[in-house]
Formats: C-alpha cells, structure tokens, sequence
C-alpha cells in the first residue's frame, strides 16, 4: 500500500503473564484510514494486542508507534486513542448525553462546543434525543452505539474496538456490522477491530490479521486471506478448508506437501466425467450427505487412501433434499482447477466442526 | 407472583406462630426499657409499674455528667467514623482486582477485628498502647473503635467495587481522565451510597460500644459506660432506662437509613 501513511505499528512486540505468551513477537502496519481486523479464536492474543495498543497493558518486549512516535511509557489518558469496550462500559450513574460528553469535559472543552458535538454524534449514531436517558433505559444495541458516539466524539486517530458486537444478536449484529462499516467511511479514522467471528471480519475489513498462540500466522485482504491462506490454521479457522496431508497429497497433485482446497471449489462428477484441463481429480464414495437449505455439504471417502476424507459443497442449484439423499454411498469424482489448490505451512490444524 | 407460587411458599401454622414467638422475645425487654423510662418507682422493677411520670426526662437533662457522656460519644462516633471512611476506602481500592502475594491474608486482617471478640480487641490495644506510653484519652477510645469502624466501611465498599464493572475505569482513562479524575467522577459516584451505609453502620457501631471502650478509655466516660455505671447505683434506675431511649435512637436512625441506601442502590 505505497503512499499511506502508518497509523499503529507494532514492532517485535511481546507480552507474557508469566509463562504464558499472550502475545509473542507481533510485527505488524495499520494504514491511516484503514478498518482493520484482528481475527481469531479465544486466547490468540488479540485482545491483548488491542489493550497494548490502548495502554491497558504494558509490552514486556518491543515497540508500539503511534504515528510514529513510541507510544509505550505512555499511560492511556495521554494517547490519542479511544477505545469502544466489549460489555460497553457505560458509566452507569451518568445520563447518555454525560457519557458522550465525558472524554470533551475532561478535556476542558468549552460547554456550547461540548453540546454541539454531543448532538452532532448522537446522530451520528442515530440516537437523537436520547441524551436525558440512563444507559440502564436502553437496548444492548443502542448502548453499543452510546459506546461508540463517547469513543468517537473525541476525534482520536485510531478507534480500537474489542469485540464490539459479541453481546448482539445475529440479526441486530449484522446490522450493525453494516452500520459500523458506514460510520467508519464517514468519519475516516483508522479502526482496529478485535473479533474471533471470521465472517465479520471478512464482512468489514479492508485489511486484517490472523492471529493464533499469540502470533500472526497471516495478513492480507479478506479475499487475500480466504483464497491464499498461508497456513493450516488459516485455512481451518477463516473459512472452511480441506487440509491434505503430504501423503495423500502425492496421490493427487503429485508432490509431497501440505495442501488445502476449499469445499465450493470442488466439483461432484459422475466417475466417468470428462476432467477438464489444468484440473485435478480423484474418485472416491460418498460417504455422509447433509442438506442444508442454501447448499449440501458432501462427505467423499477417497479410494485411494480410504481414511482420508473431502468436504464438498454444492449449491443446490437443481437438487431438493430428496435428490441429495440418493447420493449416499454412490461412487463419485470429484474435479477441482489446480489453481485453487494452496501449498500450506504447516501450523496448527483447526478442528472441523464436522458432519 | 403466580397464585400456585404463593401457595407453596405459604408456611405451616406452626412454623408461623414459633417465628412469631421468637420476634416477640426479641423485642418485648426492649419494649419494656422504653415503659420502665416512665416508671413512678424509682429503684425497683415491678410489672405492671405502679405509675407513669415524665419526671425522669427532666431528671436525666438536668444532669452534667448525662451530656458530657452523650458529647464525648457523639465526637468518638464522628471522628472513627471519619478515619474508618478515609482508611476503608483506601484498603477496598488496594485490594479491588490488584493481585499480589498475601492479599486475602490482608483482606483477612482488615475483618478480623469485628470477628474477634471485643475482649480480646481491648485486651491486645490496652496492652499496645501501654507499651507505646500513650496516655488513654479520646484518642484511645477513637483508635479502638476505629479497628472495627474500619471494617464495617471496607465491607460495604469492597462489595459495591465488585459490582461495579472494571472496564469502566479503564474508559475513563482510556478518554483521557487521570486517575484522580477517574476516582473523582467515576469511582466516587459508584460507591457513594455504600460508603454512606458504611459510615452510617459504623456510627452506629461506635455510638453504643462498652467491651473495647472500657479498655481504652481513660477517666472518660462514653455514653454505654456511663448507664452502666449508672445500673450499680441502686437509685435513678429510670434515669438510664431514659438514656437507653437516647442510645436507641441514635443508633438505629442511622442503621434504618445504611438500610435504606443499600436497598435503593441494589435495585438500580
């Protein structure tokens, strides 16, 4: 990305509790303007890199840069961030329009102006004429957006946001999702969001961060990560994947390495269908067939290595359920371009949530 | 609540006349220190007193050594009351999610003086303080009832601060508050009416102690000691029953408002 400038560098940061590495050498850029994601599961570190970044908590190792300037002897309230809190935060002995206007009376920012921006913010957010309500009198969704207007009316340069949207529903969280995301182009300032929720961070990002035992196993744009994942674990934590082991890998593609493709990529063929040039293919039998709605997911027991199992999805285009069924225990062929295969690092392989 | 709710929390005719037995026990003898306040008789106790009479009030007014007593106990209350606010408050926000070696043995340390009996309490500080060549005066009497006050606050404090979300303090700084910002417009506000029903028990607490006062006090009397020794004089037995009602409502007054606080805060 020539010509953006850094908003947050981490440099060979690191934090341990003890034994524990909770974050272990991170090096890391987020550009200016850019809605960034931290991306995996509990205990990966993430969290932990986004308090760093706050100063909830002190590297035991590395640099952190604000715009430049090392930001790591400095305490919270001297930072130019704010922070959006996963169960909110809300001062709840102060009225909505006091919490947003909280960081700008600290700041000894003159009251008509102070009132201004509140007001300003509350649209923003949506929530005009709420100032005169306790956080107690409103949704989980709209103490979300009161949570955010207080982060958002100090103008920081960097908004950090732990898990903002964990406490939603699916619907509301969707929809917020999409409502951040627009906030974000509105106000142009630099996001950096903690989630564990890989649709939503392939959803909102420009850009994000696979992290995993307190590492960053990759970085890249959503379509970058989902159809280039650089490691095992990438490929079973953001999406689905099927990860294929060296030796059963030399069967199909010829060469001993870790590989992966992705379910939707392969085709279900008839065993004697024609397979397309630059295409991979090998027979096997349809083992577990499970229908759900939009798609079928297909279980293949492979002939060749018959402990080895591939995941298939189709799209069911012109199947209904009773087509699908019938397709147990047939012999099938299963047909995929070769570029879609991934030669993988070997990391930590994510556990298939199954059939 | 659901009709079929009410009907099993409905108890037994039994477990309802012995419950209300008991409550009668509780408070018949204090009932009868507020008759006795206007007893006509004037040393010995007979039911039903042969008369009643306002005289002892009158009495009781008149008398110096009543309100030197009641002042001194009113300013010992005040001022361990004050330190236990300042010092409890201070060990609550020490112990509040700071993990350090030894915390629950200090944590234990802080309520042990309440648990202890008052005897031993007042044994330990009257030796202590001899050891020290401090004189016993007022100052003894507050440092004494401060043990106990202290905790009573802590308690109260300690409580509400674990109700209160943590996160919160990190937003105030994280909007750029300082600490004594934070602790001024956030902490404070959070834990106001549990330091007011901490202050107001510990008050109460003070106001009508005997065991520890009676080894720390000097040639001073409080208001307890001084009905109690008031109850070796075989005449003006009315004369204290008159000053007990003061004790009463002195200290249940603010026991009924730390009630009040409590409730109202937990509810919102």
């Amino acid at each position: 990305m020539d010509g953006k400038s850094v908003a947050v560098s981490l440099v060979n940061v690191r934090r341990y509790f003890g034994e524990v590495k909770a974050v272990d050498n991170v090096s890391l850029d987020v550009y200016d303007g850019e809605f960034f994601s931290m991306l995996g599961p509990s205990g990966s570190g993430k969290t932990t890199c986004l308090r760093l970044v706050a100063g909830f908590e002190r590297a035991s190792g590395g640099q952190i840069l604000l715009h430049g300037t090392d930001v790591s002897g400095v305490p919270p309230y001297d930072r130019d961030v704010n922070t959006v809190f996963q169960d909110y935060a809300l001062f709840p002995h102060m009225t909505v329009g006091d919490n947003v206007a909280y960081g700008l009376m600290i700041k000894k920012v003159p009251w008509a102006e102070r009132e201004q921006r509140v007001v300003e913010m509350l649209e923003l957010v949506r929530l005009s004429g709420m100032e005169n309500r306790k956080p107690s009198q409103l949704s989980g969704g709209q103490r979300q957006r009161v949570a955010l207007a207080r982060a958002l009316v100090n103008r920081p340069s960097v908004l950090l946001l732990d898990e903002p949207l964990g406490a939603l529903d699916l619907k509301l969280r969707q929809q917020m999702q999409i409502e951040l995301k627009n906030i974000q182009q509105q106000v142009g300032i630099t996001f950096i969001y903690v989630t564990h929720d890989q649709e939503e961070a392939l959803t909102m990002s420009d850009r994000l961060a696979v992290f995993n035992h307190g590492r960053i196993e990759q970085v890249g744009s959503p379509a970058e990560v989902y159809e280039r994942p650089a490691t095992t674990f990438v490929a079973g934590f953001v999406g689905t994947s099927n990860v294929i082991d060296a030796s059963v890998a030399r069967q199909i593609v010829g060469e001993a390495a870790t590989i992966s493709i992705r379910p939707e990529k392969i085709h279900l063929s008839a065993p004697d269908a024609l397979v397309p040039p630059e295409s991979y293919s090998i027979h096997g039998t349809v083992q577990d067939v499970v229908y759900l709605g939009m798609y079928t997911r297909y279980l293949v027991e492979l002939e060749t290595s018959p402990r080895a199992h591939l995941a298939v999805m189709q799209q069911n285009l012109e199947t209904t359920s009773m087509d699908v069924l019938t397709i147990r225990g047939k012999r099938v062929q299963l047909i995929w371009r070769r570029d879609f295969t991934r030669t993988l690092q070997r990391t930590e392989i994510v556990e298939e949530s199954g059939v | 609540m659901r009709s079929e709710d009410r009907f099993i929390n409905r108890a037994g005719i039994g477990l309802r006349a012995a419950s209300t037995a008991v409550l009668i026990f509780l408070h018949f003898p204090i009932l009868l220190i507020f008759l006795y306040a206007f007893n006509t008789e004037e040393a010995a106790y007979t039911f039903p007193p042969p008369g009643l009479t306002s005289d002892w009030f009158g009495v009781l007014l008149n008398r110096n050594d009543f309100w030197s007593a009641l002042g001194l106990s009113l300013l010992v209350a005040l001022v361990s009351t004050m330190i236990a606010i300042v010092l409890g408050t201070l060990a609550a926000l020490a112990i509040y999610r700071s993990k350090f070696f030894g915390r629950d043995a200090i944590s234990l340390m802080i309520i042990l003086p309440i648990a202890l009996p008052g005897i031993v309490t007042g044994i330990a500080l009257r030796s202590a303080l001899n050891l020290s060549g401090l004189n016993f005066s007022f100052w003894t009497i507050v440092i004494g009832h401060a043990t106990f006050c202290v905790v009573t606050v802590y308690n109260n404090v300690v409580a509400r601060l674990r109700r209160t979300n943590y996160s919160q303090v990190e937003a105030s700084m994280d909007l750029g508050a300082s600490i004594w910002q934070t602790f001024r417009y956030v902490i404070l506000p959070n834990i106001a009416t549990a330091l007011l029903a901490g202050g107001m028990l510990s008050f109460a607490l003070s106001f009508d102690e005997v065991i520890v006062t009676t080894f720390t006090a000097g040639q001073q009397q409080t208001l307890p000691i001084w009905i109690f020794s008031q109850l070796q004089r075989p005449r003006d037995r009315p004369v204290t029953n008159v000053a007990a009602l003061f004790v009463v409502a002195t200290t249940l007054i603010p026991i009924l408002l730390a009630y009040r606080f409590t409730r109202e805060s937990s509810e919102t």
